[in-house]
């Protein structure tokens, strides 16, 4: 293994159905029904899930999201703002993590 | 943006695409279809004369699989137009389905529509809207209507960034008027006058799923632009012509391919057209589709050849004809003039 991160591991990824195959087949069917179209469209799904790939930072959900997103037919501007939503999300993460830090400050602090 | 052929670029000509698919690596067509026991394809019987009135366009959109476009001059003749109608008089053909090019601009495309639905046979146009919009085609809307024939219009997003992208700028804008006349002209309403859109990716991957893409396009269109229509159909781009040019400049040619022989769906192949489609260049010659067309690969040897030869020999049965580019059709959800074939989200590359 030459890196973490291989391209072509995307394409193995139901090598994890190996060993435990009714784990595999529970969560495929649930991922399945997941993304059915449903109350929000394929597109719809597809990009939050292309910002939380983004969010958890995954290359290989960046990798198949990019493809599912253009595939239902969201355009690169509607992709772009799904990034900027788990960026603003994860820098509000981060900055209402400080109410906890100014808490522990102002109780110690003079 | 001028042709390939006007351009001269070598992707114009027919043989140099079929040897830039056979490069990607590809296996033929017809060897797959023998593997799962689908050889040889056969047309029985024919729903849909497909005709092709010519090339000439008012667009140059970059996928163009016919390389379309306001410099091609190649239309059908009065003579070839009559030999459309006395075929259809012969036989019943239930449906006749015009396309280009911009069929519209083509002086025989009213001839070829009042004739056949005289002879009461349903009667598609392949409209890509904007032609509604231009110098004397302001009664298009009007004359459709009037003939109750079936409007099928490219609009390949309902976003105009991804229209302009693919169809020419300015052309989302002027497809949104060209929809609103024939929203005005009684299309789409649920009055009888049929009026489908069709989707093509913007780019080099398959289509989405049809029913969901469908809904986007309905809340989308309705909301931002009071447009109602009947049905979305998804089409995959096929990887010849212009398309085929846009891959090979972009290289991704072979990762194309290759996702359409991956996705090669054996449930797609009993819904292909060419199993129920005669189609009909502007010369008149015959193909087993209009992308078989593009290529110049005829029907069959021993099956008619032309009008004039099916209007003498009568055989409408024949073997279709299949090259790598036919793995277009098959593809995940299947791709048709009618839309996708088979049941939808058969393949997406997806963790799964």
């Amino acid at each position: 293994m030459d890196t973490y991160y291989c391209p072509h591991d995307l394409a193995r990824f139901a090598d994890m159905g190996k060993n435990r195959p009714e784990l595999w087949a529970k969560y495929m069917d649930y991922y399945g029904a997941v993304f059915a179209d449903g109350a929000l469209t394929e597109r719809e799904k597809a990009l939050i899930a292309l910002a939380v790939a983004h969010g958890v930072q995954c290359p290989y959900c960046i990798d198949a999201y990019s493809h599912a997103c253009l595939e239902k037919g969201a355009d690169l501007d509607q992709m772009t703002e799904a990034v900027h939503v788990a960026n603003a999300i994860r820098g509000g993460s981060s900055l209402v993590h400080g109410v906890q830090m100014r808490t522990i400050a102002e109780k110690l602090g003079m | 943006m001028p042709s390939l052929l006007a351009a001269r670029h070598p992707l114009s000509r027919p043989e140099e695409q079929l040897v830039a698919l056979a490069r990607t690596g590809a296996p033929e067509f017809e060897a797959v279809l023998r593997e799962r026991l689908l050889a040889p394809l056969h047309a029985d019987h024919i729903d849909v004369l497909q005709v092709n009135v010519g090339k000439l366009c008012n667009q140059t959109c970059a996928h163009c699989h016919v390389d379309a476009g306001p410099d091609r001059r190649e239309i059908m003749s009065r003579e070839t137009a009559e030999k459309v109608v006395e075929l259809l008089r012969r036989h019943p053909i239930p449906t006749l389905d015009v396309t280009g090019g911009a069929p519209e601009l083509n002086p025989q495309f009213r001839f070829l529509v009042g004739e056949a639905r005289a002879l009461g046979r349903r009667v598609i146009d392949r409209c890509n809207l904007t032609v509604l919009g231009i110098a004397g085609q302001a009664d298009l809307a009007g004359f459709l209507a009037a003939h109750h024939v079936e409007v099928i219009a490219s609009l390949p997003s309902f976003r105009r960034a991804g229209t302009d992208a693919q169809r020419g700028d300015g052309v989302f804008e002027r497809s949104v008027a060209g929809l609103r006349a024939l929203n005005a002209a009684g299309y789409g309403c649920g009055t009888g006058l049929v009026l489908n859109l069709i989707h093509n990716p913007v780019g080099a991957f398959l289509p989405g799923g049809q029913a969901s893409l469908e809904r986007d396009y309905r809340r989308e269109l309705g909301a931002r632009h009071g447009i109602v229509f009947d049905r979305l159909l998804t089409i995959a781009n096929m990887p010849i012509s212009r398309f085929l040019e846009f891959l090979e400049r972009t290289g991704n040619t072979r990762a194309y391919v290759d996702l359409l022989v991956r996705s090669f769906n054996p449930a797609a192949v009993p819904g292909v057209m060419c199993r129920t489609h005669l189609s009909v260049g502007w010369d008149g010659s015959l193909y087993d589709c209009d992308f078989n067309q593009m290529l110049e690969l005829p029907v069959a040897q021993g099956a008619p050849a032309t009008l004039d030869a099916l209007l003498h020999d009568g055989r409408l049965a024949r073997h279709v004809r299949t090259d790598r580019h036919c793995f277009g059709c098959t593809a995940g959800a299947g791709s048709s003039c009618g839309g996708a074939t088979a049941g939808s989200g058969v393949l997406t590359p997806s963790p799964q």
